[in-house]
């Protein structure tokens, strides 16, 4: 009987001691929570992809509390999500337009053909290390999918030897931006469909001796636009989307069929 | 008590009878927190924070509370509770005092708190009937052979990453086969027995 009644008393001694050391730390060492950074990470979509420079929902939550980033900082939330940050700060947020990833080449399987045997790590980036000529193009899609390995949506997807991005799915993170090696992925508004799908510094003949879908730098685009939205450098057409009205002339003339037209992009 | 056998406890807890490896305890954390170096290089200083000042308490509390009232055989039950009420204090201590430190430990902190190498080593530590400075060494070399364990699979896991690894076995079944291969291999400690 007294080996269950010591039991006891020392169980519950030892819990009330440490339940009020516990206490006691806790008032001791409260340390102030802004209240705001608690309620933006609510509305921060969560997925840590640090796209707006931060490490992190959780840095940036901390940072727009403090007002050492604006509450449109978050890249992937859009609009929605900075009006809604807004409103707890206090501040409206201006109109930010949600923006998605595009690939700058079309050199699909059918236009245009692979050269070099790689044999080793299926990586983009490890393969434009190796030196190895992969694809006849020297400015287009490896097709490895780095990029899908860093998409955290899975919305950027190796179809028929190049990327393309899925826009419902696409956050705009801008991961795949980062990975690819030869640069071909850009971030546009989501509202602008019209855009140069080819990213060959070339001259027209060599880039028609590798890619039937190329741009071959005949500059036409640039003379048809009214709104001078077609930028040309390089032997290159590129679309400016600030000025870019999406009228789809330029994607009428071009002749070798590169530029997107209105149809929204697949 | 002589340095050496001090010595002793240390290497013998950190190599020859690994926590992961040997014992097979805290295998929950090794294989979850060791997909990259530097987590599992924060997680093995926060295991060693910890551990250590759980052996000092634990053998305290033995030493003075337990053994005189004769109630060895409620040794577990009191060590997970002082544990972790311990952890949770020194959780909030950190975050107060050195942000700096609670950053990086941190989100290691209550995950360490229900580990049970954490609680291996404290009963360990009383069945070998270690006096208190033996236990702080024996807590801290364990720790240390845990976060050994831990930043060696975490090395091999992220060489692993570039490796064209067959598909069935891609994910958890290959760092199962590491962390056995890694077993196998930390058994050749054994020869340093003393």
């Amino acid at each position: 009987m007294s080996v269950i009644l010591t039991t006891t008393l020392v169980i519950a001694a030892v819990g009330i001691i440490v339940g009020a050391g516990l206490v006691y730390t806790s008032k001791k060492f409260y340390v102030e929570v802004d209240a705001r950074e608690a309620a933006v990470r609510e509305k921060l979509p969560g997925n840590n992809c640090g796209a707006c420079g931060f490490a992190g929902c959780d840095a940036l939550a901390a940072a727009i509390a403090k007002e050492d980033a604006p509450v449109t900082a978050c890249p992937v939330g859009g609009a929605p999500v900075a009006a809604a940050i807004g409103e707890i700060m206090g501040v409206t947020a201006g109109n930010v337009e949600r923006k998605v990833a595009f690939v700058a080449c079309k050199g699909s399987c059918e236009v245009t053909r692979n050269q070099g045997n790689y044999v080793g790590i299926t990586d983009c980036r490890a393969a434009a290390l190796s030196g190895v000529n992969v694809t006849e193009c020297d400015y287009g899609c490896l097709g490895f999918g780095s990029c899908n390995a860093v998409c955290p949506q899975d919305a950027i997807r190796v179809v028929n030897g190049v990327a393309v991005v899925n826009r419902n799915r696409c956050v705009g993170c801008g991961l795949c931006v980062k990975t690819c090696p030869r640069g071909l992925i850009q971030l546009v508004p989501e509202s602008k469909h019209v855009a140069v799908q080819c990213s060959n510094h070339d001259r027209g003949p060599l880039v028609k001796k590798v890619c039937s879908a190329g741009c071959i730098g005949c500059s036409l685009c640039v003379k048809q636009c009214e709104f001078g939205a077609m930028e040309f450098a390089n032997n290159l057409a590129r679309v400016n989307p600030e000025a870019c009205t999406q009228c789809g002339k330029c994607a009428e003339k071009c002749p070798a069929k590169v530029i997107t037209g209105l149809r929204p992009l697949a | 008590m002589s340095s050496n056998s001090l010595i002793l406890i240390i290497v013998g807890g950190a190599l020859i009878n690994n926590v992961v490896l040997n014992q097979f305890l805290g295998i929950c954390s090794f294989l979850g927190v060791s997909k990259q170096m530097k987590a599992s290089a924060s997680l093995g200083a926060a295991v060693i924070f910890v551990i250590t000042i759980a052996s000092a308490v634990a053998s305290l509390l033995y030493d003075y509370v337990l053994a005189p009232l004769g109630l060895d055989f409620m040794k577990t039950i009191i060590f997970i509770l002082v544990i972790a009420a311990l952890v949770q204090i020194v959780e909030m201590f950190l975050k107060k005092t050195s942000p700096a430190v609670y950053r990086s430990l941190g989100i290691y902190l209550p995950l360490i708190t229900t580990n049970c190498a954490v609680l291996g080593v404290a009963l360990t530590n009383v069945q070998n009937g270690y006096n208190f400075i033996e236990c702080v060494l024996s807590g801290f070399g364990t720790a240390v052979g845990y976060t050994i364990a831990i930043v060696l699979l975490a090395g091999i896991r992220s060489r692993m990453n570039e490796k064209d690894i067959p598909a069935p076995l891609r994910g958890a079944p290959i760092v199962m086969i590491s962390a056995a291969l890694m077993s196998i291999a930390f058994m050749g400690f054994g020869g340093l027995s003393f």
